[in-house]
């Protein structure tokens, strides 16, 4: 099953790659991981995204919880978190059909951030499937290049 | 002050009495600090020893034994060391120095990143990058590595952070926000185990090494002797209770006793306190206390459940945990219900001795199982602290030494590491010099960390080796007979050096034993000894631990074990000796 892992720890030296070299020590593939400091800039939050059936899950976090620097775990696989992701992709279409991938970014609210001779740049976010579909759709454009921050995620504001 | 006398000035406040270790360039600002400081240092003649002089300090204190290398080689050396301590759960700081914080990163002389390479095999670590960081780093630290599941902690220590100045002010209380390990257990879980213990009928406790770090033998056997609850103890968990104890099994798992490992196939209900059910002593978990309901305390709330379910969770400081329980079950006015399963072990007991005299018979030369009883009946009563190496004649210290208090007995669990017992056994000797310390070793493992003879003598430890002498990599050999067809490959030694002579040439006693009619003698003679003395015990090369779970297989597959309602055989033993390479380690489990 893939879970979305939220982990906060401290913003210090070394943190990052305890964090990862423990989950890939015990077996298991981060599949996407994005960090970067939260609003208290002694904290950073990594988003991993991992594949595990529920009771290896439960030990990974168990693991994680016991290093020094983790401050917390909070599974954001549920319903109850938004998940977002960003994404660049370089579409090498040639100038004559620009305007029908101009389109295509438009209906996803995705934005042209850079025009070449040979090729633009689109920006997206979203969730991961909005974000697959609008990948399947830029195919035939010739996509020459694509990059990912990784998943993050939030938690739902309560009702 | 500088950075370097920052960090022996922390050392002090944290009232350290030994640092282990060894010197390098990049080290002499640290150990010129150490020149003025009333702090022993003790010189090994290896990094990776130093670490089990610590080791072997902070299992019988408690206290976090302390090492000081130099960088590269010498913080390499370090690892097996502190993987060691990590698996085993023992509380160390190693201090490592470091290149240059201007040339780190960049392949200058002796640069390890040992930060990087100790990731995996300790607690927490800290590469300082200034020296007022230090006061803190360091007790933070002491902090993490004696409290929770104790276990290593590293500080790298730069050479030019090691000459900054700094105003040292030793912090008085530590405090780490992402670190509050989980004392008292929760008050319903602990009712909860206590109706499970009240209702059950063939109760049994496992007790682990987390009994004895924890400092909870009194608290366990106020629970098991309220109840009339046996208990069977893992590797680690030996000293949980005295040897002699009525209720105590003993040791259970790969090379347990029968009556030990059948009473957790029998039982109803599993206590297990502070063990991780490591594969040794499981055997293959699916038949692992399978009629049991199971109770799991422990500090690590990620040991509980992680290869067996528990019923009732409890993650707390065991001490107080098996308090709370007692407590709980008073409030219940819960009475033992055990008699009628007391009365079944105590007749497996007599039919499946450990050991029997009668089997024996017809074995020529020494019989190392009574080498180990011999060295037992000598040390009753008296102080003392016996650690092992790792092999054979571990095994057989497990089996057969009986010990009277916790941490007296103190051997490498987790890691199986050869070359660990010695060395421990001079740290042990430091730190309790009033005990006799006696030292079970098999002449592969003692050869991994025999320089250490130096050190000893120049230390003023008094140190004895019992030398289980088998020309051989016993336990490796003892797999080749059962499992490989006797193909000994790589574990007869033609060329081991004369022990006596070697002993004798670090200014150390030595004496040879072959006549097993003269080995009560000569043990007598060595712990009257003054000072350090080996004894050569040369045994058979051909001499097996049994009862023996075969790696992958469940503890009812135990061969060896001796069924006097057979007749004094050991059982099994035809049929195991035709098992073939491969067929062992069909679930990936096993291994030496
Ligand atoms: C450092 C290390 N290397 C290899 C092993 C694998 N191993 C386990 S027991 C053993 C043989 C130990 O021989 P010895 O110390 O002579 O003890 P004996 O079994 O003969 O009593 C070996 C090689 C180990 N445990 N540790």
């Amino acid at each position: 099953m893939r879970h979305v892992m939220s982990v906060l720890v401290q913003n210090k030296p070394g943190v990052l790659s305890r964090v990862t070299g423990l989950v890939s020590r015990r077996g298991f593939n981060i599949d996407s991981l994005s960090v970067a400091p939260t609003e208290d800039p002694t904290k950073s939050r990594i988003t991993a995204v991992v594949e595990a059936e529920d009771v290896a899950y439960e030990q990974i976090t168990k693991q994680l919880n016991k290093l020094v620097c983790v401050h917390k775990i909070t599974d954001l696989t549920e319903d109850e978190a938004i998940e977002r992701e960003l994404v660049l992709f370089r579409v090498a279409v040639e100038p004559e059909r620009r305007s029908e991938v101009i389109e295509i970014a438009n209906v996803f609210r995705a934005k042209i951030v850079d025009v070449g001779h040979k090729s633009l740049t689109i920006e997206a976010t979203g969730t991961q499937s909005k974000l697959a579909g609008l990948e399947e759709l830029l195919k035939p454009y010739n996509l020459a290049e694509i990059t990912r921050t990784g998943v993050t995620a939030i938690t739902r504001s309560a009702k | 002050m500088t950075g370097a006398q920052a960090v022996i000035a922390s050392l002090q406040a944290a009232g350290v009495e030994y640092v282990f270790g060894y010197p390098g360039g990049q080290a002499v600002k640290l150990f010129d600090a150490l020149f003025e400081s009333d702090i022993t240092f003790i010189l090994s003649r290896h990094e990776q020893a130093a670490v089990h002089e610590a080791d072997g300090y902070a299992r019988v204190t408690g206290k976090p034994g302390v090492v000081l290398v130099t960088s590269g080689p010498g913080a390499t050396n370090t690892v097996t060391g502190i993987a060691t301590a990590y698996m085993d759960s023992v509380p160390l700081v190693v201090i490592t120095a470091q290149v240059p914080t201007t040339v780190i990163g960049t392949d200058s002389f002796q640069e390890a990143d040992i930060f990087g390479v100790t990731l995996p095999v300790v607690k927490h670590s800290y590469l300082l990058r200034e020296a007022r960081e230090l006061p803190e780093t360091f007790a933070e630290a002491f902090h993490v590595a004696s409290t929770g599941r104790p276990g290593p902690v590293l500080i790298d220590v730069p050479s030019d952070v090691a000459g900054q100045e700094l105003e040292f002010t030793w912090p008085e209380t530590v405090n780490i926000p992402s670190y509050k390990p989980t004392v008292k257990g929760n008050a319903k879980q602990v009712r909860k185990a206590a109706a499970l213990i009240g209702e059950a009928r063939k109760p049994l406790v496992i007790a682990g090494g987390g009994v004895v770090s924890a400092n909870a033998s009194e608290a366990l056997a106020a629970l098991v002797d309220t109840m009339q609850i046996p208990v069977v103890c893992t590797l680690m968990g030996k000293t949980a209770l005295p040897s002699a104890h009525p209720l105590n099994l003993g040791h259970v798992g790969m090379h347990g006793s029968k009556y030990a490992n059948e009473a957790i196939a029998q039982c109803d209900l599993l206590i297990c306190v502070g063990t991780h059910l490591s594969d040794r002593v499981t055997g293959r978990i699916a038949h692992f206390a399978e009629r049991a309901r199971v109770i799991h305390i422990d500090i690590d709330p990620a040991e509980i459940g992680k290869v067996l379910p528990a019923d009732v969770p409890i993650v707390g400081d065991v001490a107080g945990v098996l308090a709370d329980i007692v407590e709980a079950l008073s409030a219940q006015k819960a009475q033992p219900q055990s008699k009628d399963w007391l009365a079944e072990l105590a007749e497996w007991k007599e039919r499946w001795p450990f050991y029997s005299t009668a089997v024996e018979e017809g074995r020529t030369g020494i019989i190392p199982e009574d080498v180990v009883m011999e060295l037992s009946r000598q040390l009753a009563g008296t102080r003392s602290i016996v650690t092992t190496e790792v092999g054979q004649h571990q095994m057989w210290a497990a089996q057969f030494m009986e010990r009277e208090t916790p941490r007296s007995f103190i051997t490498s669990g987790g890691l199986g590491t050869m070359g660990f017992g010695f060395p421990a056994a001079l740290g042990a000797s430091l730190a309790n010099p009033d005990d006799q310390v006696v030292c079970i070793a098999g002449d592969g493992s003692l050869q991994m960390n025999i320089q250490e003879m130096a050190t000893a003598l120049e230390a003023g430890a008094n140190v004895k080796v019992l030398l289980m002498n088998n020309s051989a990599l016993g336990m490796v050999h003892q797999w080749q007979t059962l499992f490989n067809n006797k193909r000994f490959m790589a574990t007869e030694f033609s060329a081991n050096p004369d022990f006596v002579a070697l002993a004798a040439a670090y200014g150390w006693q030595a004496a040879r034993v072959e006549d097993p009619s003269s080995v009560a003698a000569a043990i007598e003679t060595m712990l009257a000894a003054e000072g350090c003395y080996l004894l050569d015990v040369v045994i058979p090369r051909d001499a097996n631990v049994y009862p023996m779970v075969p790696p992958g297989g469940a503890t009812a597959d135990a061969v060896g074990a001796i069924d006097l309602a057979v007749g004094a055989v050991r059982l099994g033993l035809e049929r195991h000796e035709v098992r073939q390479v491969g067929e062992v380690n069909e679930e990936g489990e096993g291994g030496l």
